[in-house]
């Protein structure tokens, strides 16, 4: 098998086993949907219900802010609650709508779906975002966005990031398993939307079942299946479009800048769904995984699920938890509690046990260079640390702190235990906070 | 030999005459009392007076653009030299000391979560407001150690800013490191002070805080004149110090702290013999 990849980068062991073979399987409604305004990256939408409302699956609970910004939905049928702060993924209280479930799970009747052959580009664009369409693998940027290039910007090449290069996750294979025509349909469409050839599938190549499938599937459809080498961060946009096309994206550039739009798989499924269908984006596959869940699953969640009741689902926990993780282990956020709620970014929940941990406190560096070797973007990360530690935003600067992508490589090798990721990330906000000032 | 002589020579001749008619032509004027101001300035660079650093603030006053008594690690004394300098009559601040208003350490306070990050309180105060259960509580990572110019700042063992108020000269700078803004500036005068920094009412407090401010309204009853309580927290009224320290031992939790009977928990440093007098 010709398998591409990218300079850099690790292979932590992969963890999949405990999922990978679980079919999807619904989740149950829970007691009540937290369901958060702010779940993209962008302006957070704006409430438009209020207390005591009945609302339709599907619904329209707060409306997009702003062109990077996209609708929230209701994910079932109910009563609206309450509309107050609720304890978000990102670790504080922010406004959330609590839709209590009234069992009957109905659609809105309104919502249509259309042919996509027969609509317009703009009509096209216009149902992906009204769906509050959001990258699912987890970076929830909104997708109608990366749709709209500048025009100055040649895009020749759309890549399908079917990778799921964090170790642990397995939503993304099951539903290549599972749903391909959905991502097929998907990648037709944005194909029209984009209006190019050229679509490139990238699978890890720990996913075989899943390569010969889609390979099989995409041949009638001119889609191209590319197998890639088992490497973190694969995924990563930019080493998924060095891998794919040998196209290098410019430092502070964009995949556009390379004549290239990058989109998850289940984006694509939830596009097809979005204009086939009509219908927004209100659940996601998740994998409730690690070792600390007795009955590891793919589950198909509605957004605004508490993290307790997938855990239910589950068979619940092994042991007490000491790390809760929503993502996957390499950059996925660590939570607080098991009472916030799936978003639409959260492609896994991870349990570990106190013993499946190693917790060491940060030594000094001994300038060993394993995270300058394993950096994908070939920074210098302690270099970066070290002035993070010290505050000295012009030289972090200087380093090309702002191009690190947060992978996790280099905190994952580093021997002493540093936070080199957290570190960097810090001088990062302190660039931009100066760029800001100046 | 001789040319050797008269060649270097009279390139010395041509150069110092150059820089002679130089160093008139395009001297630089300044104004003298720029000089003797910069002189009297403690030199520290600290930033207190809004200027970035003694020389701009000797240049600014110089001009007459900013006070003279804004120098506040130089106190009385520099201002009184700066008044003489320019002839002026001066005109001296209440001299400021920064506290923490905190006393939750480790053992007091609890945390949310397991922080083994980067030490420093502004990246921690990023992951999910801080480790710390309470929202206002010192986090006790040493930013404001790390910025004080003047070494007056101390961590305890147990993780909690101490101040000096002997080496504090309150230049602030301490105040713009803190993300949780638990430093304040007080009167130098006053020795009494609310250490508690969070606005929670006292149900809440008590779950997370052993010495924390529930807002009990004891200390205003037993000197009003002293204390002001809004939002659930109690504040000295600086404006009437004198019975503040009546207070201190009806205090339910106590968060009241007199500095000339000591320091916070764990802090080596000794009551400054200025206060006790």
């Amino acid at each position: 098998m010709n398998l591409k990849s990218f300079a850099g980068g690790l292979h932590p062991p992969d963890s999949k086993h405990y999922s990978a073979g679980k079919a999807i399987e619904r989740c149950p409604l829970p007691d009540e949907l937290i369901i958060p305004a702010a779940q993209h990256i962008g302006a957070p939408a704006e409430i438009c219900v209020a207390v005591g409302d009945q609302v339709k699956k599907g619904q329209q609970l707060a409306a997009a802010k702003g062109f990077v910004s996209v609708p929230v939905h209701a994910s079932s049928s109910g009563e609206v609650i309450a509309v107050e702060p609720r304890l978000h993924p990102l670790g504080r209280p922010l406004p959330a709508v609590v839709i209590k479930p009234d069992g009957k799970d109905q659609w809105d009747t309104s919502l249509t779906g259309a042919d996509p052959e027969q609509l317009e580009v703009a009509a096209l664009k216009e149902m992906i975002r009204d769906a509050g369409i959001v990258g699912m693998g987890g970076a929830t940027f909104p997708t109608h966005v990366k749709l709209s290039p500048p025009g100055e910007k040649q895009i020749d090449t759309l890549i399908l990031n079917g990778v799921e290069c964090e170790p642990f996750l397995t939503a993304d294979h099951r539903l290549m398993l599972e749903e391909s025509e959905r991502i097929i349909d998907g990648i037709k469409i944005l194909r029209k939307v984009l209006n190019l050839e050229t679509a490139i599938i990238g699978i890890e190549a720990n996913k075989p079942d899943a390569i010969e499938h889609l390979t099989t599937a995409c041949v009638a459809h001119n889609i191209q299946v590319q197998p890639l080498k088992v490497q973190y961060p694969q995924g990563a946009e930019k080493q998924l479009i060095d891998a794919c096309t040998g196209r290098q994206v410019p430092s502070g550039g964009l995949p556009m800048d390379c004549g290239v739009v990058v989109q998850n798989v289940g984006t694509c499924a939830a596009v097809s769904d979005a204009v086939r269908l009509g219908r927004p984006l209100v659940e996601r596959i998740a994998t409730v995984t690690g070792p600390g869940v007795v009955e590891p699953k793919n589950l198909l969640v509605a957004i605004g699920t508490p993290l307790q009741h997938l855990l239910d689902q589950c068979g619940g926990l092994t042991g007490d938890p000491a790390k809760i993780i929503m993502g996957g282990p390499m950059m996925g956020q660590t939570q607080l509690s098991l009472e916030v709620p799936a978003i639409r970014g959260t492609s896994g929940l991870l349990i570990f046990r106190e013993e499946d941990l190693s917790l060491k406190n940060a030594g000094p560096c001994i300038r060993c260079g394993r995270c300058i070797s394993v950096c994908p973007i070939h920074l210098q990360p302690t270099t970066i640390a070290a002035y993070a530690r010290l505050d000295m935003v012009d030289e972090a600067k200087q380093q090309n702190a702002l191009d690190c992508i947060e992978c996790g490589c280099c905190t994952y090798i580093c021997p002493a235990a540093l936070p080199l990721v957290q570190s960097i990330r810090h001088i990062k906000g302190g660039i931009m906070a100066k760029r800001r000032k100046i | 030999m001789l040319a050797a002589v008269l060649s270097l020579g009279g390139i010395g001749l041509v150069a110092a005459v150059s820089l002679g008619v130089a160093a008139k032509k395009f001297a630089v004027e300044v104004d003298p009392r720029e000089l003797a101001i910069l002189e009297v300035l403690p030199g520290a660079n600290c930033g207190a007076c809004g200027a970035p650093g003694c020389s701009g603030y000797a240049k600014g006053v110089a001009e007459g653009k900013m006070a003279p008594n804004l120098c506040s690690p130089g106190g009385d004394e520099t201002t009184e030299a700066i008044a003489d300098i320019l002839g002026i009559e001066a005109v001296t601040l209440d001299p400021q000391v920064a506290v923490v208003s905190c006393q939750g350490d480790n053992r007091k306070a609890t945390s949310k979560y397991h922080y083994l990050g980067l030490q420093d309180c502004n990246a921690a105060q990023k992951l999910a407001d801080g480790p710390k259960e309470c929202p206002g509580g010192c986090l006790g990572l040493g930013s404001c150690e790390r910025a004080c110019p003047f070494g007056a700042i101390e961590m305890t063992s147990e993780n909690l800013a101490v101040i000096n108020r002997d080496k504090c000269t309150g230049c602030e700078k301490c105040v713009a490191a803190c993300p949780r803004q638990v430093i304040r500036m007080t009167p130098r005068r006053a020795t009494t002070h609310v250490l508690c920094n969070s606005h929670d009412k006292g149900a809440q407090i008590r779950k997370y805080c052993q010495i924390g401010c529930i807002g009990c309204h004891i200390c205003k009853k037993t000197v009003p004149e002293a204390y002001v309580i809004e939002d659930f927290l109690a504040g000295v009224n600086y404006e009437h110090i004198e019975n503040a320290a009546e207070a201190i031992d009806k205090c339910p939790t106590k968060c009241i702290r007199d500095f000339c009977s000591g320091y916070p928990e764990g802090s080596s440093f000794t009551p400054s013999r200025d206060d006790a007098a």
